[in-house]
């Protein structure tokens, strides 16, 4: 008999084979910490990170700073083009990127339903590390907690980020001059329909894909090109629409669209007439748009080529007109206005 | 993209609207039926390139905005039982009944799905066999086949726990009401191209002869309702009143046989109320004997709930032409999609709807 074996007083139940989260893993104990050492250091592992801190001891260099704060709720957790994971780092990145600012640290809290395999939340965090990389950005201090059964919908996650400002311009609504051209990066619609179509079920004959992407490097490329941007937004929740009536209001400017030099791609456009949707009320994650002088445009548009931007275009004028209105010239030469929708937009019915 | 960018072109819609400047004479009105034609005219402001003295006037076309109010609360009293899911095309979720609508009735617990399709309520019947599933059944002929086919298949398939709220209107009827109106204003009509893709357009032959008013089956881009104005404005013009069929790629003078045949097997003509409107003789469509455990008013004992109407709201008056949406004393004001009064301000073939999104006020 091999009495070293049998004398083992060891729990036989070992606490790093659960292969679902458990309430206990929100406990701030043993249990928890098992799950930040298997599942977050090692993902985003960096000197700050590392010191696990209650918080993170900073010391940017000197210059305005941008911080800026998002949630994350999107169901299904993984998309076609993307997961939640990505979302949480690009689309703070990105907001980030939209101040002219530098991404440079990420918090990152997670709020996880009871019975989310742990393989899911190791892939998210996988995730989150690839993109926080390409994005240059550190996820530097985090928090997560559990809720029960039933009341979370699998995983929430909420980033927070400080980017700091390297050049003098005001990049704000307020910033808008009449005169000034909108360079919109890219094609527009495809998260949205995306996120529709994973989750009613619905399939269209080519694969749309969300557009998730940093646009850190695009808009720092045009800031260092000494392009005198006023404005940036990136086109999230209510679209390339929302967007520019928000800035239009707050800048007390009107905007002008051209309906014909806004890039929308064929399969979009197709799902969108079939649906009975409006490509510009979609959200978008990878997508946005710059307000700038006229002599500026061409070399944005080269900038932004460059760069991956390859649909980017001007697709609008600002004009002294009426505070708050946005007008586009439809396809077919006449005018509308372009208004902010009550709520989401619902399919067509006949 | 086919079918559609040949349709949008800038040159054929202005060359269009340049033939029918040559053609016209005198001023005419021209009614569109179909709410869709409604939000395409004010979306591409094909009323602004009409010669000075042709008018559109909006009619009755968008069933959301038809369906009584006490069939909306019916809706609410239904999807508020715990037992049951209850299965709606989206629009339909923002319609204020007496006490709310479905959406707020999702938010307070209720159990209320959008779907696309009312067979995907069906597969929702399979998928969960201890609850009740109920289909709002909300259109005109459009839509009637697709519901047809999905009672007929939940009896074949012998599905118990499934009904439907009927709610399905005809057209035909609507129109022979505002034509036989001695307030009627208009000479002329655009019928719905994809009502008319079910049912043909044979019915509407009689109408325009006993009324005198020429009807040309329209479909819905630029160019069509274009094309649709210069026929039916032609026709006024040279004293014609026939149906003639602008929307040729989608609807033939018979329609689609098999669909109707499908539609005459589970539904039946019965007298409809349009809010609105009031009650017009054999508006709507019920469903058969055969059919009866499939309707949800009976399987709920709903039946008998009757409401009354706000009298802020003047969407009857809109939805005959009686008025524009901006005439209204609370568009814009007291009634806007956060907040509407009636149903035309939240339906995506809703006239105020449609006014409110693309032109809130004059360019």
């Amino acid at each position: 008999m091999d009495t070293k074996q049998d004398s083992n007083p060891a729990c036989p139940v070992p606490l790093s084979a659960y292969e679902q989260i458990l309430m206990a893993h929100g406990g701030g104990g043993t249990l928890m910490h098992r799950l930040l050492e298997q599942v977050f250091y090692p993902a985003f592992g960096n000197p700050i990170l590392d010191q696990q801190g209650d918080g993170a001891i900073l010391a940017p260099a000197g210059g305005r700073l941008a911080f800026t704060t998002d949630s994350y709720v999107v169901h299904p957790l993984f998309f076609p083009g993307g997961d939640i994971g990505t979302l949480a780092v690009n689309g703070t990145v990105n907001d980030l990127a939209m101040c002219g600012a530098r991404p440079l640290y990420l918090s990152a809290g997670f709020i996880i339903e009871e019975g989310l395999p742990v393989a899911t939340l190791k892939r998210v965090a996988a995730s989150m590390a690839q993109c926080a990389a390409a994005a240059r950005v550190h996820i530097v201090t985090g928090d997560t907690k559990v809720v029960e059964k039933g009341k979370g919908d699998g995983l929430f996650i909420n980033t927070s980020g400080i980017g700091i400002i390297e050049h003098e311009l005001v990049i704000q609504p307020r910033s808008l001059r009449a005169g000034d051209v909108i360079v919109l990066s890219g094609d527009i619609g495809r998260h949205g329909l995306t996120i529709m179509a994973q989750r009613e079920g619905l399939t269209f004959e080519s694969a749309i894909e969300s557009d998730c992407a940093p646009l850190v490097d695009p808009v720092l490329a045009m800031i260092k090109a000494g392009i005198d941007i006023h404005c940036l937004r990136d086109l999230t929740r209510g679209g390339l629409a929302s967007g520019m009536v928000e800035i239009a209001t707050t800048a007390g400017r009107q905007i002008n669209l051209e309906e014909r030099a806004i890039p929308v791609r064929e399969d979009v456009r197709g799902a969108c007439e079939i649906m009975g949707f409006d490509p510009l009320y979609i959200a978008n994650e990878g997508c946005f748009a710059a307000f700038l002088p006229e002599r500026d445009a061409a070399l944005a548009l080269e900038i932004l080529k460059a760069h991956n931007c390859n649909e980017a275009a001007c697709i609008g004028t600002v004009t002294a007109g009426d505070a708050g209105l946005v007008t586009m010239t439809t396809s077919i030469g006449s005018r509308r206005i372009v208004a902010m929708l009550s709520g989401e937009q619902l399919p067509r019915i006949c | 993209m086919r079918y559609i960018d040949e349709y949008r072109d800038a040159h054929l819609v202005r060359g269009i609207a340049g033939r029918l400047a040559a053609l016209v004479t005198r001023p005419w009105t021209l009614m569109e039926v179909c709410g869709g034609q409604t939000h395409a005219i004010v979306k591409f402001g094909l009323d602004e390139l009409l010669p000075g003295g042709i008018r559109f006037i909006h009619g009755p076309g968008c069933p959301v905005c038809v369906t009584p109010l006490e069939l909306i609360d019916k809706a609410n009293l239904i999807a508020a039982r715990p037992e049951v899911i209850f299965c709606s095309f989206g629009d339909m979720l923002r319609v204020p009944g007496t006490a709310g609508d479905l959406l707020t009735l999702k938010a307070q617990g209720g159990d209320v799905r959008m779907v696309y399709s009312p067979l995907d309520a069906l597969k929702i019947a399979h998928d969960n066999p201890k609850r009740e599933v109920v289909f709002f059944a909300v259109g005109f002929e459009t839509t009637a086949p697709a519901n047809a086919m999905t009672v007929y298949q939940a009896h074949r398939q012998g599905v118990r726990n499934f009904s439907l709220l009927v709610a399905q209107v005809l057209v035909p009827p609507a129109l022979a009401m505002l034509l036989a109106s001695p307030e009627r204003r208009f000479q002329g009509l655009l019928a719905a191209g994809h009502v008319c893709t079910v049912m043909g357009y044979r019915e509407y032959e009689p109408l325009a002869e006993r009324y005198g008013v020429p009807m040309v089956v329209t479909g819905f881009e630029p160019a069509d309702i274009m094309q649709g104005v210069y026929l039916a404005v032609k026709q006024l013009e040279e004293g014609r009143a026939e149906v003639e069929n602008q929307y040729k790629r989608s609807v033939h003078r018979d329609g689609n046989l098999t669909a109707q045949r499908l539609m005459q097997d589970v539904f039946t003509v019965t007298t409809r109320q349009w809010r609105g409107i009031g009650k017009i003789p054999d508006s709507g469509l019920k469903l058969r004997e055969p059919y009866l455990a499939y309707d949800a008013e009976l399987r709920f004992g709903v039946s008998e709930h009757r409401v009354a109407e706000s009298t802020d709201c003047r969407s009857g008056l809109v939805m005959q032409g009686a008025i524009q949406p901006a005439e209204c004393p609370a568009f814009g004001r007291l009634c806007t999609p956060d907040q509407p009064l009636g149903a035309p301000m939240v339906s995506s073939e809703g006239a105020c709807a449609a006014y409110y999104r693309y032109r809130p006020k004059k360019l």
